[in-house]
């Protein structure tokens, strides 16, 4: 049974993504846990501070404004914050996967690290885009009225999004022992990516320090792109949000891939 | 890249140095090993003697930093993919997706490996059956007893055809009779499947179903044969003779045998090369009074203890669990 090497990864390549989208689909108590936290920001949050921000917030181009525009305003943050989460929660599980003994199985399999490395950011990147996929169905509550072509953009910005913000989480988690090594990914990289982003709050007015740490921020990206699918405007040019979150997105796979191999 | 070779597994001077300089560490210096089609091949060891790296190396896992290892004819070191793709491997800790079937299980390592649809499914039905396993394939792995998931770590270990499976420690931490049980199924594979069957095991009761055994120690090989023979190296028997007249036992012997033989309370004993062959002819002797007869052969654990000096299961358990998460460590798992 001689296989040319290529077809060997690309099996591999597969077979990864399809243990993370299976055990996704199977595991409900995550599905629903991991849309608790979006959910409350957006209701929450989006109600507390509507009435105090109400006039305050750009004006949506397709936001049905029902009182203030702040729960409309933010929820293209909620949904890049659900896939943010749900990314670096994958990304994150192969420590466990190294706890449990499974990551062995797959390292002696006959297939190169870099195949194991792309089909693990694929399989996050597409569990962390369908829970994006799950969290539209809020989209009335914020007043953000959706069209099929919106949808139809969603998938691949999400995706991209989802896809940046996994190979940044296996790039972090690639050489982690333990599973402390998912509070510090947590509050070293997650949240301050996530706060950072202008996910919640507009980008105009802010000091000049917090300006740079935002641009700086992948995520910041991320958000504007999906603000221009859902919204219809946003700060930056969207070919600026797709390459962006492309080149860092290859950037950190390439990290990943890196920190993958020296690790025999 | 002949996969006739006579040899499974053949090494020449492999060894392998962790660091550099005054720190570094010869975990194997120079090890010669063959193992041939079709045997059951036992690798035994203390803890640290260098187990752990030589299979990892065999296993395309860890690079030899000196000496060549072949491995179904090919060299570890530039054909590793081809090597993995023909050996089958079940560690020590288990490495199954818990949250995950039985049958998910075996999928996903078909997949890896390559095996085409239809052969997958019919294999990963035979195998489960092998193992004992047909009736809980749909079960998720996480309600499995340890028994059960060591078995399917075979059957999946085995679902693309090796030509040689890699036991790391297959019956530690499992009950005597699931351990027995293990044997009778590895015995199966190696009958039924024509299977070579590399294992390490820390009972040495165990290595006697070995077609052959070597021994490390302190990352060199010490011994290599068959267990018989090892046993047979070793000497003697010891024979154990009950009597009412122990000093004129010990005289007889010694005048019609020329043994020296000792005393021992009402017991005699006595050293002979062939203990089944020399107890008739003692009975034959009229004028002792023989109460009982008793051959004792060496065993392993003499082997083992007399090349050694120790013996394979003195370590605290304590120290046994540190060594193997620092081996764990080291191996980068």
């Amino acid at each position: 049974m001689q296989r040319p090497q290529w077809l060997r990864n690309s099996m591999g390549i597969y077979t990864i993504w399809l243990r993370d989208v299976r055990r996704f689909l199977r595991d409900r108590p995550r599905l629903i846990g991991s849309l608790v936290q979006p959910t409350l920001f957006l209701l929450v949050l989006g109600n507390g501070l509507a009435g105090s921000l109400g006039g305050k917030i750009p004006v949506s181009a397709h936001a049905t404004d029902g009182g203030s525009g702040y729960m409309a305003f933010i929820f293209p943050g909620i949904l890049a914050m659900t896939v943010l989460f749900t990314s670096a929660f994958s990304a994150i599980s192969v420590i466990w996967d190294r706890e449990v003994g499974f990551m062995k199985e797959v390292l002696v399999a006959p297939v190169s690290r870099w195949a194991v490395t792309l089909g693990k950011v694929l399989g996050g990147a597409t569990v962390a885009m369908m829970q994006g996929m799950v969290m539209l169905l809020m989209a009335p509550i914020a007043n953000v009225p959706l069209t099929v072509g919106m949808v139809l953009l969603l998938i691949p910005g999400m995706f991209l999004v989802a896809f940046a913000m996994t190979a940044m989480g296996l790039a972090a988690a690639a050489r982690m022992r333990s599973m402390q090594g998912f509070t510090v990914i947590m509050n070293f990289v997650v949240l301050p990516i996530f706060f950072l982003s202008g996910a919640m709050f507009p980008l105009a007015g802010l000091p000049d320090w917090m300006g740079i740490l935002v641009s700086l921020d992948p995520l910041t990206y991320g958000v504007d792109l999906l603000r221009h699918i859902t919204l219809g405007f946003a700060d930056r040019a969207i070919a600026t949000d797709v390459m962006v979150m492309a080149g860092f997105g290859s950037v950190m796979l390439a990290l990943s891939v890196w920190a993958f191999q020296g690790h025999s | 890249m002949s996969s006739a070779a006579p040899w499974v597994v053949e090494t020449t001077s492999l060894s392998k140095t962790y660091g550099h300089g005054v720190g570094a560490v010869e975990a194997v210096r120079g090890v010669d090993l063959t193992v041939r089609q079709g045997e059951v091949f036992g690798f035994l060891g203390p803890n640290g003697a260098g187990k752990s790296t030589t299979i990892s190396m065999l296993c395309t896992l860890v690079r030899p930093t000196g000496g060549r290892a072949l491995v179904t004819g090919l060299d570890v070191h530039t054909h590793p993919h081809e090597v993995r793709q023909r050996i089958g491997l079940v560690f020590q800790d288990p490495s199954l997706d818990e949250r995950l079937t039985a049958f998910e299980n075996m999928e996903l390592h078909g997949l890896l490996y390559g095996v085409p649809r239809a052969e997958r499914r019919r294999r990963i039905g035979e195998l489960l059956e092998l193992v004992s396993l047909s009736d809980r394939a749909r079960e998720l792995v996480q309600r499995f007893s340890g028994g059960m998931k060591r078995r399917l770590e075979i059957a999946r270990g085995l679902l693309h055809h090796p030509t040689l499976l890699f036991l790391d420690e297959p019956t530690l931490g499992l009950d005597p009779q699931t351990r027995n049980l293990m044997w009778d199924y590895i015995l199966k594979l190696q009958r039924e499947q024509g299977i070579t069957i590399f294992l390490t095991t820390h009972y040495m009761e165990e290595a006697e179903h070995c077609d052959r055994i070597a021994i490390i120690d302190q990352g060199r090989i010490i011994a290599q044969d068959t267990p018989t023979a090892l046993k047979a190296g070793l000497g003697s028997d010891r024979v154990e003779i009950g009597t009412s007249t122990p000093e004129a036992t010990v005289h007889h012997i010694a005048e019609q045998h020329g043994l020296t033989a000792t005393v021992d309370g009402d017991t005699v004993w006595v050293e002979v090369p062939d203990g089944a062959a020399f107890m008739p002819r003692l009975l034959a002797h009229p004028g002792l009074n023989i109460e009982r007869l008793a051959v004792h052969r060496p065993t392993l654990e003499d082997v083992f203890l007399s090349l050694t000096g120790t013996a394979i299961n003195d370590d605290s358990p304590d120290a046994f669990a540190a060594i193997k998460a620092s081996t764990r460590r080291g191996r980068g798992l």
